[in-house]
């Protein structure tokens, strides 16, 4: 790698470490002018890598962008200890940034409430304020099936982690699947929440290859437990006093529950139980973030490997299924972060402590939406104080504010290979955003109203939005 | 006068006349039959009261009926109501925001032509001598080349005034506005808002450049508060509105928010 070095360059001894802690090869003597090439070349030879693998080196928590000269403050520098490199591997494949819109879909009578890809990425399904859902074929960027059977708004639409099934559920508090292939209802409508429906979420794959158990949150202050072929609730979760936001089925069995009473709650999901109350906010919780939600959400696809369609047997996939999940769980467990009305966010260790591990504050408006990155590096929360901000997801700590928004920001979505994240606003427009370089990557205007929800594809494609315009747009690169 | 309500008096003593009852019903049996003859018999401006009471009567008098029924009739469907908002919206009060949805191209088009779909049409034309006053002034007041504006105008904040000498026009500060009461029409509700400029005055192209404004006149007002947003998500911040009201008689502008 170095042929000659000139007898001023100064060196360094470098170990590198990866986010666990595992350290690979012995110490390292490496020039300080090296670069993070050089460095790849090095980590990808160290692990044994066949093909080439991206990586991020970190030095401090501070990312070497050019070479490790840059990044090492000169004075604070003790040549006689050996310095840590943090290595971060980065997803192999690159989604390209989505730049214009290749098709403005109408259909819907009402404004499009909520949109969802599929986890495998071939279908696209949206929910109205014209009580339909619809299927839409992406390949061909038209209307595939125009489900009816709510009565009023569709609010929230979950599609089963094997793609197999959508289900939607309405300001009426109904809960219907639907069958993608054919758009016909599947079983009865499940109907037994006082009131609306705000959030939905399925049994991981990993723990039920069937995709039989759906929870279900509503602002009557319980939540249910459905078993979606009998038709009827398995148990009902209440404890919580006022409107619950959100819903979360963890990969660990546990079903994590945000609520207005101010307080988030993790519950067994196979008896019920309350298992610990986290308190610490100081107003309504409307979201919560899992750092697995990716991983979870895709099930048995991968924008990569397609390995679904090589392992037939179902205990082999779910068994696949559970190895990635660990792989992802191993470096610091499930963490959860919630965003609040008081302005803040609270990073959590839900399943074994009842303390916040951080407390993220510097929004200047109610936390609307919290998301991780899907590698589980990053916390994205949108505000409507216009602004979204970036945070650490491993200790908190906040890494840049994204401003850009003229009004108020709903949504955000990040890309499968986590370069990238995009976000709707109630200004009309669609943002994207460099997760790199943090900044601005790409203005989506469009929308000719606000725009309430936007979804990235699990294969990183395209980004289908919809808003008040009643359109749903589809945008590629 | 009388001096007590010795009626009264008088019926809670002795009671009420044994007929009574039968009377009362047959008078008011009777009274559609003497309202029909009246109706008939009456002509010109009583007709004509008469007429409007009796409609005005009437339309109570149904309205009553369907209020009756309404509360009869048990709600079996709930409508949809209109204006979905996701989940995340629902439990707060969203002010409801009329968006800017006609696209730019077609104002900047309209914009280029002068012409505009005003809420009025038809402006009455200002007469220059109407506009204008003619002051005298020289030492003997045999000139008369001034003119002192006497409608409601606007100054722009940079202006500063020319040399006594070199000043054709005045424009009393009196008479100078700063803001306009604007109505959005979709929301129906009316902001306070800076004037940016006189955008045209349909009288002459020169009460336009001097900034008069009467009624009629095209101005261009801030609403960077109303929080309107174009296409492309940037923020609008000037718009055109005309002007409902004789400035000059009202001391205050009332507009209309072209949208």
């Amino acid at each position: 790698m170095t042929a000659k070095i000139s007898e001023e360059t100064k060196r360094i001894l470098c170990k590198l470490k990866s986010e666990v802690g595992d350290v690979i090869g012995e110490e390292l003597d490496l020039p300080l002018d090296c670069n993070v090439e050089q460095l790849t070349l090095i980590c990808n030879t160290l692990l044994k890598q066949t093909e080439h693998i991206p990586y991020l080196f970190y030095v401090n928590d501070k990312e070497i962008t050019n070479n490790l000269q840059n990044c090492i403050d000169p004075d604070a520098l003790d040549t006689e200890c050996v310095l840590d490199i943090i290595y971060h591997q980065q997803a192999v494949f690159r989604v390209r940034p989505v730049t214009r819109c290749t098709s403005s879909i109408p259909g819907h009578a009402e404004a499009v409430i909520s949109i969802s890809f599929s986890p495998d990425g071939q279908h696209l399904a949206s929910g109205s304020g014209d009580t339909t859902v619809r299927f839409w074929d992406v390949n061909i960027q038209s209307p595939l099936h125009v489900c009816k059977g709510h009565n009023n708004w569709v609010l929230c639409i979950a599609w089963a982690p094997d793609s197999s099934k959508l289900a939607s559920a309405c300001k009426d508090g109904k809960l219907i699947i639907w069958d993608p292939q054919t758009g016909n209802q599947i079983g009865k409508i499940m109907h037994s929440h006082k009131q609306w429906i705000t959030s939905l979420s399925w049994e991981p794959y990993h723990r039920n290859s069937e995709c039989r158990f759906i929870a279900s949150s509503s602002k009557d202050c319980d939540v249910r437990i459905w078993d979606i072929v009998l038709g009827t609730t398995v148990r009902i979760i209440s404890g919580h006093l006022k409107s619950v936001t959100v819903v979360k089925w963890g990969g660990s069995g546990l079903l994590y529950t945000a609520s207005q009473d101010r307080t988030v709650k993790v519950w067994r999901s196979k008896d019920g139980i309350l298992c610990r109350t986290l308190e610490g906010h100081a107003h309504w919780v409307n979201s919560l973030a899992l750092n697995t939600d990716y991983i979870l959400r895709i099930g048995p696809f991968d924008p990569i490997k397609n390995t679904h369609k090589s392992i037939t047997d179902k205990q082999q996939l779910q068994d696949w299924v559970f190895a990635r999940y660990k792989n992802i769980v191993q470096v610091c467990g499930e963490r959860l972060v919630s965003g609040s009305d008081d302005f803040t966010l609270f990073l959590w260790d839900p399943e074994r402590d009842k303390k916040p591990l951080a407390r993220l504050t510097g929004h200047q408006q109610l936390v609307n939406d919290v998301k991780f990155s899907p590698d589980g590096r990053v916390v994205a929360s949108a505000s409507f104080d216009k602004s979204i901000k970036l945070w650490d997801a491993k200790t908190g700590k906040f890494l840049t504010t994204l401003r850009g928004h003229v009004q108020a920001v709903y949504m955000v979505a990040f890309s499968a290979d986590s370069r990238l994240m995009v976000s709707a606003s109630s200004d009309s427009t669609l943002k994207l955003w460099n997760m790199k370089t943090k900044k601005l990557e790409i203005d989506l205007p469009g929308h000719a109203d606000e725009v309430y929800a936007v979804d990235w594809s699990t294969d990183g494609a395209r980004v289908a939005s919809g808003g008040k315009d009643k359109v749903l747009k589809l945008w590629q690169h | 006068m009388p001096q007590n309500e010795y009626i009264e008096r008088h019926r809670k003593l002795h009671g009420r006349r044994l007929d009574y009852e039968e009377r009362k019903r047959k008078r008011e049996a009777r009274e559609p039959h003497k309202r029909a003859q009246t109706a008939k018999n009456l002509r010109g401006i009583k007709a004509k009261i008469f007429n409007k009471e009796r409609r005005n009567e009437k339309i109570q008098m149904k309205k009553k009926i369907k209020a009756h029924e309404e509360k009869k009739i048990k709600k079996t469907t709930e409508k949809v109501s209109e204006g979905a908002v996701p989940v995340y919206l629902l439990d707060r009060d969203v002010q409801s925001r009329a968006k800017v949805l006609s696209n730019m191209i077609k104002q900047k088009r309209k914009e280029k032509a002068g012409k505009w779909d005003v809420p009025i049409p038809k402006v009455r034309a200002q007469a220059d001598a109407e506009v204008l006053k003619v002051i005298k002034s020289g030492k003997s007041k045999r000139k008369a080349w001034k003119r002192m504006v006497t409608k409601v105008t606007f100054v722009g904040e940079g202006f500063t005034r020319k040399p006594p000498k070199f000043e054709r026009f005045i424009r009393p500060m009196a008479l100078r506005f700063k803001k306009a009461h604007v109505t959005h029409p979709e929301l129906k509700a009316t902001f306070h808002l800076p004037i940016i400029g006189v955008k045209k005055n349909p009288s002459s192209a020169m009460f336009t450049s001097l900034g008069v404004i009467t009624k009629g006149t095209v101005i261009e007002v801030n609403i960077s508060e109303l929080g309107l947003v174009t296409q492309a998500g940037k923020v609008v911040w000037g718009k055109y509105a005309q002007v409902t009201n004789n400035p000059e008689n009202d001391g205050c502008i009332n507009a209309v928010l072209l949208v």
